[in-house]
């Protein structure tokens, strides 16, 4: 009898054993950042490689709700600053299935290859993505941001 | 040890780390405390309204909110349905002033924060729409000559001592307006540029004044604040502060899974923004296309942000100058509505289609589909318990 006690306490701590490492994975997991591997970079190169653009708040952080000014800076592969580009801007949450609650636009070409987007509100946390089309001398291209909030 | 104490070693590791499961995890710590009202901006100063903050003209808001003067056949004012012991609106489906709208009367806690007004955003600042109302033929059906007479004649010293001058109404019609009857917009074309200006600029002090007096009226702190700093701080919650388990698990759904805090998100528990959620239309009520057709609305309208009424500079006009124009995304979206207090004043949603708020939850579980435009929501499939649980944490925002 002895012995079948032991069995019934060995399977019993077994599954206290389980449980308690489902919890500890299941606390560990609800704790990994969402979207993790999204390229969230605020530098790359245009899809057909005509430009490198880095793309920034104008002032530090990001502020959800409020409307705000970002950077995009220009520059050929070489390095050298883009000037009289033409840019339009969309975007969307995909995962929420709606566009930028506002339409931003460049405003101003600050030297540099610097240009003023200014009008961007980003009114919910989650990913959004900012698709600029360029066009200038050098040719046509298109370069996506992801922006976590 | 043996390999008997090992086991009871193992049993009472596995036993703390079951019973160590903290009710929020960080992540969910940290949305709940941006939800807290503690976290809301002091209200930002209108630089279009420079009588936004000048007590007096609050004080003669004040008078107008509740004067039912303020209306074409004298029985209307804004306080008829925006009422004040009411969260400042009227617990019915659809507003009636001078006849029935065809709108659900939105409650003004905070409303000062807003960028864009009424259900649909067709206006573009609080003093903007709070002449609205005043020639809408369902509403105070007013006109705004009569106004600025009725203004001179009750009001006059208050009004200069605020706005300045008067203008000389003295061969102003007494009623016209180009929004009026046929015999106001009549009357309105036959003035000159010079009285319609006169005018004008009388009504959008109305206005000014009117809003000077909302800015004051600011949402109450609940029991859910009190949860949320009582957490954030490590402080134990006091007698009714603390959460039942029913409350909990709403508001970690609310946080989680349901993807409430989604668009009603900070303070106010909403992003200022508009979304299509599938909620059906009124049988009986004019078509109604929300967002899509206010645009034209707010671009139109002469007191808006561009106007020659504005005070200060247009660097106030942005959300104006960077508003979307067009886009499926904007058919029958709605405002996201603030869900403070939202508990204790059914019915629910731009007309009042929803009796209670186990209707507005089975609503959002099911997500059924929009019947023009496409709905943003996903269908949640949330057992009977988590609806109720839901409902029970939005009633902490009213207690």
């Amino acid at each position: 009898m002895a012995s079948l006690w032991r069995y019934v306490l060995a399977g019993l701590g077994l599954a206290a054993l389980l449980a308690g490492i489902l919890s500890v994975v299941y606390l560990t997991t609800r704790h990994a950042p969402q979207l993790a591997g999204t390229d969230i970079s605020r530098s790359k190169t245009t899809a057909h490689g005509l430009f490198v653009a880095s793309f920034e708040p104008e002032k530090g952080a990001i502020r959800q709700g409020e409307l705000q000014s970002w950077l995009l800076t220009l520059k050929t592969v070489a390095g050298t600053p883009v000037q009289g580009a033409a840019i339009s801007v969309s975007g969307g949450m995909p995962q929420h299935n709606h566009g930028l609650p506002t339409s931003p636009q460049a405003t101003d070409y600050l030297g540099d290859g610097r240009y003023r987007i200014e009008g961007l509100k980003f009114t919910m946390s989650g990913l959004w993505q900012l698709h600029f089309a360029i066009s200038a001398a050098a040719g046509s291209d298109t370069v996506v941001f992801n922006v976590l909030l | 040890m043996s390999w008997f104490s090992r086991l009871l070693l193992l049993m009472a590791m596995a036993v703390l780390a079951g019973c160590g499961k903290p009710e929020f995890s960080d992540a969910e710590k940290k949305t709940i405390a941006s939800l807290a009202l503690n976290t809301l901006p002091p209200l930002k100063a209108d630089t279009t309204n420079r009588f936004a903050d000048v007590p007096a003209a609050a004080a003669l808001g004040s008078t107008l909110f509740f004067d039912t003067g303020m209306s074409g056949d004298g029985m209307v004012s804004c306080s008829t349905c925006h009422k004040i012991d009411r969260q400042f609106q009227d617990d019915l489906p659809q507003a009636v002033g001078v006849g029935r709208t065809n709108r659900r009367t939105m409650p003004l806690a905070g409303v000062a924060h807003d960028p864009w007004f009424f259900w649909d955003g067709r206006r573009d600042s609080l003093w903007a729409q709070a002449l609205t109302p005043l020639e809408n033929p369902l509403e105070h059906a007013g006109n705004r000559a009569a106004f600025a007479h009725y203004i001179k004649a009750r009001f006059g010293e208050r009004y200069e001592r605020i706005f300045g001058p008067l203008p000389d109404l003295s061969t102003v019609p007494a009623n016209a307006s180009p929004l009026g009857t046929d015999a106001e917009k009549a009357a309105w074309s036959a003035m000159s540029d010079q009285q319609t200006e006169d005018v004008n600029r009388v009504f959008a002090n109305i206005g000014k004044a009117i809003a000077a007096f909302e800015r004051s009226i600011a949402p109450p702190q609940t029991r859910f604040d009190r949860f949320a700093i009582d957490l954030a701080t490590g402080a134990k919650p006091k007698d009714d502060d603390a959460f039942s388990p029913e409350e909990i698990l709403g508001l970690k759904l609310f946080v989680g899974k349901a993807n409430c805090v989604t668009c009603h998100t900070g303070p106010r528990f909403t992003d200022n923004s508009f979304h299509n959620t599938g909620v059906p239309p009124v049988k009986g009520l004019p078509p109604d296309r929300g967002r899509i057709d206010a645009v034209r609305q707010v671009e139109a309208d002469p007191f808006n942000c561009f106007g020659a009424f504005r005070d200060g500079d247009a660097s106030a006009c942005g959300e104006l100058r960077f508003m979307v124009k067009a886009g499926p995304e904007l058919i029958r979206a709605y405002k996201t509505p603030s869900l403070r207090g939202a508990a204790s004043r059914a019915p629910y949603m731009h007309a009042g289609q929803f009796a209670s708020l186990d209707e507005v939850v089975a609503h959002y579980s099911r997500a059924p589909a929009s019947v023009e435009g496409v709905s943003e929501l996903h269908p949640l499939q949330l057992s009977d318990r988590e609806r109720a649980a839901l409902v029970a944490f939005l009633k902490t925002l009213a207690d």
